[in-house]
Formats: C-alpha cells, sequence, structure tokens
C-alpha cells in the first residue's frame, strides 16, 4: 500500500492503535516527512495522555456503598428514592426479575466487597483492584512493554523515588509483559504484568510502605483473585493473580528470594 | 462468574461516567442506573457476548434518556454535529477554557462520547458505532471533529488546517 494514499482517518486510526503494524511502521514513516500532520497527531496523543491523567484516578478510587449491588439492595431507601427520579418505573414484572438478580448476584457480589473497612484502601485492596482492571485488557495492558525495560525501569524508578527491579519469574513460566504506573492515594504505585504460555497473566504491584516495618507474606483472596503481599526495603509489594493459592505463594517466594538476591541499591 | 465479570468493569465505566458528566456524583449515578439495569437483563447476555460493549451500550442509552429528559430546559449547548463555533466565540472560548475537563464538557454531546469511548476507554471503532447505533462513518466525523474541537478550545491547535 502507499504511503502517499493517507487519509486522516487513518492517521486516527494510527493514534488510537487500529491499524495493521506494517500499516503503522508506513504511517509513522510518513509522519517522519511530514511535519505539520505530525504535530496534529501528536496533539491528539497528547489529548488522550490527558484524558488518562484527569480520569485514570477514577479507577482507583474505593466504590461507595451505593455501587455495591449487595449492600445497596436491601438497606438503601434513599438510593431507591433517586432511582424513582431518574429511571422510568419498571413494569412490575421486569422490577421482580431485577430485585431476583439482585439477591442473586448481589449475594455472591458483597460477600467480597464487605472486607475493606470504609476510608483507607489497604495495600492488597489496591491490588487486586489494578489486577481486575488491567489483567484482563487485550489490547493496552501495559504502558510500556518489556521491550523497553531500561525505560520502564528507569521511569518507574523515578516516580516512586526508589529503585526497582523487575524480578526473573521465567523458572515459574512466566515472562515480563511490561508495567504501568498508578495512582496509589496521594502517591504513585507501579504495576508489572507477567503472562505466562496460555496467557495466564500475573501482576507485581509496588508503592512506598510509608513508615511501616518490614512484614512476612500475608494473604488476601477476593472473588478469583489471590494476592500475597509484604513489605520490605521500605516498599510495599503484592503480588495477585487468579491461580492457587499454592502457586501463587511459590511465585511471590520467588519474587521475594529474587530481590533479595540483588537488592536495589 | 457474570457478576465478576460485570464488577470487574466498573471502575472502567465510573471513569467513562465521570469524564462524560464532568460530575462525580452524576456520573456514579449513571453508573449506579447502568449496573441495576444490567443486573436485570443478564439472563439477555449471550455467552459469547462482548460484555464491556454491552454495558457501556446499557450506560450510553440511560445517558441519552436523561438528556432528552433534560431537553425541556435550554441546552447548554448545540447537540447539532454539524454547528461550528464561529470565530469570535472561539476567542472567548479559548481564554476561558484553557483545561482539558472544561474543553471536554464543551463538546457537543455526541462528540464528547465519541471521543471518551475511543481516546480514553480504548474501545475499537466498531464497538463505539455499535454502542452509539451509529455507523462507522459517523463515528470517524464525530471523533475527528471532537478532537479538532479539543485543539481548538485547550488552545494548542496549530494552524495546519490547508482549507478555512
Amino acid at each position: 500500500m502507499s504511503a502517499g494514499s493517507i487519509d486522516e482517518d487513518e492517521l486516527h486510526a494510527y493514534v488510537d492503535g487500529a491499524l495493521p503494524p506494517e500499516r503503522e511502521v508506513e504511517i509513522a514513516a510518513w509522519l517522519a516527512a511530514n511535519p505539520g500532520m505530525a504535530a496534529r497527531v501528536r496533539q491528539w496523543q497528547a489529548q488522550k495522555a490527558e484524558m488518562h491523567r484527569l480520569f485514570d484516578p477514577v479507577l482507583a478510587e474505593p466504590l461507595p456503598d451505593r455501587l455495591r449491588p449487595g449492600v445497596r439492595a436491601g438497606i438503601r431507601p434513599g438510593a431507591r428514592a433517586r432511582r424513582a427520579r431518574l429511571v422510568p418505573a419498571m413494569p412490575a414484572a421486569a422490577a421482580g426479575f431485577a430485585l431476583l438478580a439482585l439477591g442473586l448476584a448481589g449475594g455472591w457480589w458483597l460477600h467480597g466487597r464487605m472486607a475493606p473497612p470504609a476510608g483507607q484502601v489497604p495495600m492488597a485492596q489496591e491490588a487486586m483492584n489494578a489486577h481486575r482492571v488491567y489483567a484482563v485488557e487485550v489490547r493496552h495492558p501495559v504502558e510500556v512493554a518489556a521491550a523497553e525495560h531500561g525505560h520502564l525501569v528507569g521511569w518507574l524508578s523515578k516516580r516512586l523515588g526508589a529503585p526497582l527491579r523487575t524480578p526473573d519469574l521465567r523458572s515459574a513460566g512466566f515472562d515480563l509483559v511490561g508495567g504501568r504506573l498508578l495512582p496509589a492515594g496521594a502517591g504513585p504505585a507501579a504495576q508489572f504484568m507477567y503472562q505466562d504460555g496460555s496467557g495466564q497473566r500475573l501482576t507485581l504491584y509496588l508503592r512506598d510502605a510509608g513508615p511501616a516495618t518490614p512484614t512476612a507474606f500475608r494473604f488476601a483472596s477476593e472473588g478469583n483473585a489471590h494476592a500475597f503481599y509484604w513489605t520490605d526495603s521500605g516498599l510495599a509489594y503484592a503480588l495477585v493473580g487468579e491461580i492457587g493459592r499454592d502457586r501463587l505463594g511459590a511465585i511471590a517466594d520467588l519474587v521475594y528470594r529474587d530481590l533479595a538476591a540483588a537488592p536495589p541499591r | 462468574m457474570i457478576a465478576a465479570q460485570v464488577e470487574a468493569q466498573i471502575p472502567s465505566l465510573r471513569r467513562y461516567a465521570r469524564a462524560l458528566t464532568g460530575d462525580a456524583t452524576a456520573g456514579d449515578d449513571l453508573v449506579q442506573d447502568c449496573m441495576e439495569r444490567a443486573l436485570s437483563r443478564l439472563h439477555l447476555l449471550r455467552p459469547d457476548s462482548n460484555l464491556r460493549a454491552w454495558l457501556f451500550t446499557i450506560m450510553r442509552n440511560i445517558w441519552r434518556n436523561e438528556l432528552q429528559r433534560r431537553a425541556a430546559r435550554p441546552p447548554l449547548h448545540a447537540l447539532d454535529d454539524q454547528a461550528e463555533p464561529s470565530v469570535a466565540g472561539d476567542q472567548l472560548d479559548r481564554l476561558a477554557l484553557r483545561d482539558m475537563q472544561a474543553a471536554l464538557l464543551a463538546l457537543p454531546d455526541e462528540q464528547r462520547e465519541v471521543v471518551l469511548l475511543v481516546a480514553l476507554e480504548g474501545l475499537r471503532y466498531a464497538e463505539v458505532a455499535a454502542i452509539a447505533g451509529v455507523p462507522i462513518g459517523t463515528v470517524m466525523s464525530r471523533l475527528k471533529r471532537g478532537r479538532d474541537r479539543l485543539a481548538q478550545l485547550t488552545g494548542d491547535s496549530p494552524p495546519l488546517r490547508r482549507v478555512k
């Protein structure tokens, strides 16, 4: 395909990662020779980055009670009154079904949702939330891929203010996919993602541990997601995955030993 | 279990609703409406359905209904895709709208919806077309207009248009 036939639709598709890789390469080459259009493309990319900067923190906010169906189904008459204003009255049969569905789905839902105390989100909860959001992501699982390993580690180390390393989990069958920066309360957190041959993903979540003293492994679980978490050398770590507890524990041990073998200076 | 998969989408639905409405409470209202409607319709979901697109479609329909309900009141800005700002209005806007959040809220609803679904939520053009119930060509046109308008509003639009 000729690079001369590029139209604006394709430039948007380029920004949105919607092109086949070979076409992406052609467009990138064409843009290098067309600084005017390249500036516009950079502007669209900058808009995108700005939207993520503004709104990605919402992903890590603790859910209000009314977005936990198990809680709201039974004990929030105020919320139900508000519903009546916003949504036209449901036919009685549909409403009955809705309540039944809420009872069935919500009951299960509630089971995992009641654990965290109001206010601060515990470290393991943050890590599991982040895992749940990104581990299912097909197109953009990481911000920086493992191919740019030096940049990935340098960037996240700088943002977290501590020298980070990506543990080598190949002996457990997991390769590094890459990583991303996340908000953790007022500060930053890093997430490294690993994947095995079957597509199973693990995430290692790290943030500043504050004044916390080193701890042994602790275990948390929510739905299918399990987490082992600990603090060491001023950093809090959580390894999250949807694999069996024993296997996850063995890999958490591997992470710990790998980091201890070559401690960050 | 399906409820867990629905639950996993809540943070992303909240992010989108917050950006779409520009308000935390209004955004969470939208998510709450969406979750209740989705849970009441889980039986309609086929195993091979695209759950994420399905949830965004439900939320989108609730949002559009809400906009229509408010249409009795004078709209804050034109809903028409074709509406182009006057030059004078544009310059005024540039002074007032320096940041992305304000610029997004100043977009026509159709453009804000498409820009956010594509640029913030990373949905494919075909998914966005299905969610908004329009052809892909319309999605592209709204995306282009929306991005150009955002650039104007945030005041960093380089004079690159060859055609006036």
